[in-house]
This record gives structure tokens, C-alpha cells and sequence, in this order.
């Protein structure tokens, strides 16, 4: 194509210079001249099958019809966008897709706007709403390269479908046909062929390219490789098409950096109880059973409601049941109580109250109101009329065994202070989940030669005098990766680590052990036993003395080499043969 | 009987990052385990010189345990490998001094297996009792009958 040629035309009696090759509609819009389309695209090949674009095309006294969507401009063309014979053909247009797919709202839209209010044609299906425009077809094609959707069939029985209607191999399920399609005749939840539990509480990414959180530094999108269409079929590259600082880049790949640091602070974090291991609340099966961590997002401002609190069919919930101490303190998950859901368990009956009418209902084992003005705002709740009920919920089913029941989520619960069992019909039910190590702590720990206490959170050098230090020297820990807690001690946890790491930093000097080993030159008899036996290479021979020595900086007193030594040479400070000889004799004294 | 009354004298040396601290734990979680053990802190396993057992047993211990940190999770990366491979030599040697097999122990305690090294000290003991008094010098030892 040569874009240096200009071309003059006049649209609707405007004038107007363009580049040779782009097409009529490109050249009105341009001119701010809107033209109807259905089956038109930018990012896809002009198809011109709805002929809703059609314009008037003047040539001498003569003219003819043709889709300004297909057909390119040419030297001294004259167009006529709304004349008598184009909206005639336009109106003709538009009735006959009325009639082909009556219940496709753009269509009824145009049709509007031309002042159409009925099909002179016969209606065959009135749910129909595939025009055959054709776009999904060019889509899968031409943008996602999978071509596993194509017409089928000619004339009245003409329609889109995979390969004997039968789902097909070649779909990547990446659901861009549905996106494309201006009608709405494909939609997402046919694609998933799965049930959707909250429609609005879709809490993974969105899109292939997408900036991961909210808070993200920096604060640049990235490219998800599992849901990009690109790097599964080499095509789409839409991104790239429509990002105008062209900073889009498919060969950037994960780098690996290293660092050299004086020490090391871990706070990898923890990770949600997952509420599907318990059945019985029914997390995943039941419509409106949702974790504390979805709460917060439905309840974000930000969020997929706006921050209302909905049910899944868009309904104020009229009453709401919140479920404390979900896969913590139960001796079938975690025993350790998770510290931060009971506190967070009363902000949302706090927050439900404040948005809605809706009863609210706690359900705890013990409330742990231990930090400084939680006991207050347990109070304020009670005051507030959240209707606490202690007992260990057992079921939240949706089968109802009354009227008041019906429709309704039932949480079925022994109510310890009343000594009943109560079944307690709720239109929303929170989970209150715990915090649970991260999956990969046995991994980290080894990294970093460190130890994980019984519940595989990372252990403390000493539960009270150091709470921050591990047992390997310059790696300290923060946050819930050491155990559960809530952000004010993490906080505080995180600042103390902060100023052990600087502590060290500051010093400028490095404090050796004092239980290195060394060796007695006298004695040594330059075996070399032990230089094969150190971990760290801490022992080198002396070929001039014909003796082993060791390097100071380097030992880590562990004492191997000295248990090896035939001749008594080698002894560890602290830990010398004769000490631990001593120790042994006095332990036999009676 | 003069085994009821037996009480086994028994030795534990135990690595500092993991069995220390497991048995630390067992003690701070004030968890009961038979007070027969005595503990000898040693860096690290591969601290343990087969002298310090032997040296252990001609004291007049009836049981001598060495407890290391887990396979892999070694503070000195490997020496509780060292500690086990001395620890099967070491077994075939005492078993010709008609020492059984059953009194030297090597145990994995990580730091966070209190309970472990509570049941260990317990099951050991109980053991040791089954076995009775080790008697090195046939039977000779005079001051171990008192």
C-alpha cells in the first residue's frame, strides 16, 4: 500500500483527502459521519454481511449501493451516506435481520434510530439472536487462530457452529467469540459449561493482561501466559495492536536476579483456609456461602458490586450468618486458633449492619477479643443487636424443612448457652476462614536452614527472648509466616526485624562463634581426614608445615572434623574432648 | 525383684538447632517423659565421637541415645549423615563387646517434635528396663548393685 498517495472524495457533499486503501467508513468517520454497523470490527477483517453500512455511490448521473465497510475510496468518489435510496436500502436492511433474529437488541437499537417499529418479514424464532454476522467466526480465526467455530449449513438453515455441532478440540475455551459477538447469541456461561456460584464475585484476573493487585509496584499490567490467547495460539496480539507507547513485549521472559545481601528478612505470609474442605458448609456447592476473604471484596468499593452487599440474584440479603473459627481450633484442620477472624468476623457484622436492614447472626466457639480496643468493640457490636450464638455450626444446607425456610440457606447449629439445637434460615453465609502456612514452607525453610515448628509456620530462635530470629545467624522472620496474626503485630514484628537486620548492618563488624575448632599443630599428623569431612572447606592442608589448619571465618563449629581426628588434634572450642569427658563422668556421680 | 527397682541410667547427646530445642520444647510445654535421660549438648550430631558412647557406657550408662536434626535438615548440612554412618559402626563394634544393639540409639528430632522426643525418651527407657542393667564387667560391678 502506498500512503503516500492522497486521494479526494466528498462524503455527504464534504470534501475530503484521504490515504489511498482505507475503506468508505473509515473515510466518514473521519468526518465525524456515523454510519450504522453490526458485523464491523477495526481489528478484523471487513466481512460486509449485515449491510447495514450500505451507502449511495454516485457515478455521473448514475449511482449504485455498496458496504462502506469493504469498499475502498477512490479518486473524486461521491458518497451519500443517508440519501433516499441508501436509507431505503438501509431500512429494507435492518427489517430483514428483525426478522431473522428478532430478540438481538442492536438490531432493534437501529432499527429505532430508523424509525422502524416492525418487520414486514415473517418472524420464525422470536429468542433468536445470531445475525450471522460472522463475527465470532472471524475472531476465532483471524484474532485467536484456533478456527474451531464456522458457518454451517446454506440459505434459512445457515448457522454458526464447531464442527458437527460437537464440542471441538480446537477450542482453547478462551471465550473471545462470546466478546465479539454484538448480539449476545454466544454467551460466557455456555462456554464454561460450569456452574457459577456468585456471578459478581470474580475474584481471579479478568483478562490476560491485567495489573495483579490493586497496590501493585509497579504499577504497570503484565501479561497472564495461561490465559493469553498468544501464547497459545501464536495469534491475537490485540494488546499490542491497540497500545499506542507500543510497550507491549511478548518476549520478555521471568528473570532471575541475584542479589548480594547481608541478611535476609522472611515474610513469605500465609495462606487462606480453603472452605471447600469442609462440606458440610457447603463453600463451592451453595449459592451465597462465602469466605471473609470474598466479604471484603464484594464489600470494597472498588469491588464487583460497587461495595453493596448483594446476594448472587442482586437481592439485599434480609439476613446474613457469619461462621467463626472455619478450619481453625478444630482438631480435623488446624488446632491453633487463627487470631484475626473473630475481630474481622465483627467488622463485617459491623459493616452488614451499617449498609443493610439484614439480621446478623454469629456463630463462635469463644470470642477472642484480645487486642487493644477489640473487647470495646465486641460491646459496641452487642449493643448494635448482632445476635451472637455460641456453638460450633454443623451444617449449612439449602434443603428447607418449613415454609420460612424455603428459598432460604439453613445453618443448622448447637446453641451451647441455651443447650438447643437451633436451624437458623440466613440468606447470605460468611465463612470466617483461618490462616494456614504457606504451601511451599518446607521448601523456604530449607533455603534457608531453618526450622518450621509443629504446625509448619517458620520457628522462632526463642518464643520470648527472640521472637524474630531464626537459628540461621542474619535471617529474621516478620509477619504470619512465623504464626497467625493480625497486622498490628505484624507490624511490630516486621519493624523488629527491620532494626535486627539494621543492627547487624550498622555494626560494620561480624561477631564469629566462639566454638570454631582449631587445630594443634603438635599433634596434627597431616592426614587430611578432616578436610574431606568439613562442609563449609574451612580446612586447608599446609603442605610446608605438612599440617591441616583451619580458617576462622570459615568454621562453623559443628564439630565434625574434631570426631574424625585419629590423633585428638583437632578439638572445638567449648566442646573439647576433655570437656565432654567430664560431663559424662559427672553425670555418674552419685 | 531387683529389675522393678531397676531405674536405667540413660545418656542422650543431642544437636543443638533440633533435638536440643525439640527437647527444650517437651520442657517448656511442661510434657512428662521418664527423668531416666540425661542430656549432653553437642553442637551437632557429628559432633558425637564414638569415644564419648563407649567412654558412656564404661561410666555405667545402660543406654546411650545420639538425636540429630531430620535427613536434609542438618544446621551443618551433613553432619548427621557422619553421625549415622558412625552410628552403624559403631553398633556392630559394641555388639562384640556384648553390648546389645538395642542400648545405642540414633534418633531424627526436629526442633518442633516435642512430642517425639518425649515418647523416644519414654519407649527407650521402658526398653532399657526390659533389658535389664548392662553389666560390662560380668556382673562384677560391685558399686552398680548398691
Amino acid at each position: 500500500m502506498n500512503n503516500d498517495k492522497k486521494i479526494k472524495l466528498t462524503i455527504n457533499d464534504k470534501p475530503i483527502e484521504v490515504e489511498e486503501g482505507i475503506t468508505i467508513l473509515q473515510a466518514a468517520k473521519m468526518l465525524d459521519i456515523d454510519i450504522p454497523t453490526l458485523c464491523y470490527h477495526p481489528l478484523l477483517e471487513p466481512y460486509a454481511a449485515c449491510r447495514v453500512c450500505v451507502v449511495e455511490r454516485k457515478i455521473g448521473e448514475n449511482s449504485d449501493l455498496v458496504t462502506s465497510c469493504n469498499t475502498k475510496v477512490q479518486e473524486g468518489m461521491v458518497i451519500y451516506t443517508d440519501s433516499e435510496n441508501a436509507t431505503k436500502a438501509r431500512r429494507l436492511n435492518v427489517e430483514l435481520l428483525m426478522a431473522q433474529a428478532p430478540a438481538a437488541e442492536p438490531v432493534q437499537q437501529i432499527a429505532k434510530e430508523l424509525g422502524i417499529e416492525k418487520t414486514r418479514f415473517e418472524i420464525e424464532d422470536p429468542n433468536e439472536k445470531c445475525i450471522l454476522c460472522g463475527l465470532c467466526v472471524r475472531t476465532c480465526e483471524q484474532i485467536v487462530g484456533a478456527e474451531a467455530i464456522s458457518f454451517i449449513e446454506r440459505g434459512k438453515n445457515r448457522t454458526v457452529s464447531p464442527p458437527f455441532g460437537e464440542p471441538s478440540e480446537a477450542c482453547i475455551g478462551c471465550t473471545a467469540c462470546a466478546y465479539f459477538c454484538p448480539t449476545e447469541a454466544i454467551t460466557v456461561e455456555d462456554l464454561y459449561g460450569r456452574k457459577v456460584i456468585h456471578n459478581e464475585l470474580n475474584l481471579g484476573p479478568s483478562t490476560a493482561i491485567l495489573v495483579p493487585i490493586r497496590q501493585a509496584v509497579p504499577m504497570v499490567p503484565v501479561i497472564d501466559e495461561e490465559a493469553c490467547i498468544h501464547f497459545k495460539t501464536g495469534e491475537c496480539k490485540i494488546c499490542e495492536k491497540v497500545c499506542e507507547k507500543e510497550a507491549i513485549n511478548y518476549e520478555m521472559e521471568d528473570e532471575e536476579i541475584e542479589i548480594e545481601v547481608g541478611s535476609i528478612i522472611l515474610a513469605s505470609g500465609f495462606k487462606p483456609f480453603d472452605a471447600t474442605r469442609i462440606p458440610a458448609y457447603g463453600y463451592g456447592r451453595l449459592n451465597n456461602v462465602i469466605t471473609g476473604l470474598e466479604f471484603e471484596r464484594l464489600n470494597n468499593a472498588s469491588g464487583p458490586t460497587d461495595g453493596k452487599i448483594l446476594l448472587a440474584n442482586g437481592e439485599e440479603p434480609k439476613a446474613v450468618g457469619i461462621v467463626h473459627c472455619v478450619g481453625s481450633r478444630d482438631k480435623n484442620y488446624n488446632e491453633y486458633c487463627s487470631r484475626v477472624c473473630c475481630m474481622y468476623s465483627l467488622k463485617f457484622a459491623h459493616l452488614i449492619k451499617e449498609k443493610t436492614n439484614a439480621e446478623i447472626y454469629d456463630f463462635y466457639i469463644d470470642m477472642r477479643c484480645f487486642g487493644k480496643g477489640y473487647e470495646e468493640f465486641y460491646h459496641r457490636l452487642l449493643e448494635e443487636g448482632t445476635k451472637f450464638i455460641r456453638g460450633c455450626v454443623s451444617e449449612v444446607t439449602d434443603l428447607a424443612l418449613t415454609e420460612q425456610e424455603e428459598g432460604k440457606l439453613i445453618i443448622h447449629v448447637e446453641d451451647t448457652l441455651l443447650g438447643i439445637v437451633r436451624r437458623i434460615p440466613v440468606d447470605m453465609v460468611i465463612l470466617a476462614t483461618g490462616l494456614e502456612p504457606g504451601l511451599d514452607q518446607n521448601e523456604i525453610a530449607k533455603i534457608f536452614n531453618i526450622s518450621c515448628s509443629q504446625d509448619t509456620f517458620f520457628l522462632e530462635r526463642h518464643p520470648k527472648l527472640a521472637p524474630v530470629s531464626t537459628f540461621s545467624d542474619g535471617i529474621f522472620l516478620a509477619g504470619t509466616c512465623q504464626s497467625p496474626k493480625d497486622i498490628p503485630d505484624t507490624v511490630a514484628q516486621a519493624g523488629a526485624a527491620a532494626s535486627e537486620a539494621l543492627a547487624l548492618a550498622d555494626k560494620g563488624t561480624f561477631e564469629l562463634e566462639p566454638i570454631t575448632a582449631e587445630i594443634d599443630e603438635e599433634l596434627c599428623a597431616g592426614c587430611q581426614l578432616c578436610i574431606g569431612l568439613c562442609p563449609f572447606t574451612a580446612i586447608t592442608y599446609n603442605k610446608e608445615k605438612g599440617i591441616s589448619e583451619i580458617n576462622d571465618a570459615l568454621c562453623k563449629g559443628c564439630g565434625t572434623c574434631v570426631s574424625a581426628c585419629p590423633s585428638g588434634a583437632s578439638q572445638q572450642k567449648h566442646f573439647r574432648d576433655s570437656q565432654i569427658f567430664a560431663e559424662i563422668e559427672g553425670i555418674f556421680i552419685e | 525383684m531387683a529389675n522393678e527397682a531397676f531405674e536405667p541410667k540413660l545418656v542422650g547427646f543431642l544437636c543443638n538447632w533440633c533435638s536440643y530445642t525439640g527437647a527444650d520444647l517437651a520442657g517448656t510445654a511442661r510434657m512428662t517423659y521418664a527423668p531416666n535421660i540425661r542430656i549432653i549438648r553437642v553442637m551437632c550430631s557429628g559432633r558425637v565421637d564414638p569415644q564419648f558412647v563407649l567412654k558412656a557406657f564404661i561410666e555405667g550408662a545402660d543406654g546411650v541415645l545420639i538425636s540429630g536434626c531430620h535427613p536434609g535438615d542438618c544446621h551443618y548440612q551433613e553432619g548427621n549423615y557422619n553421625a549415622l554412618r558412625r552410628h552403624r559402626l559403631l553398633s556392630k563394634m559394641l555388639e562384640q563387646f556384648g553390648i546389645e544393639r538395642e542400648r545405642f540409639r540414633l534418633e531424627w528430632v526436629s526442633a518442633a517434635e516435642g512430642v517425639k522426643f518425649q515418647q523416644i525418651c519414654d519407649e527407650f527407657t521402658e526398653q532399657i528396663k526390659k533389658l535389664g542393667p548392662l553389666n560390662l564387667n560380668g556382673g562384677k560391678d560391685e558399686h552398680r548393685e548398691a
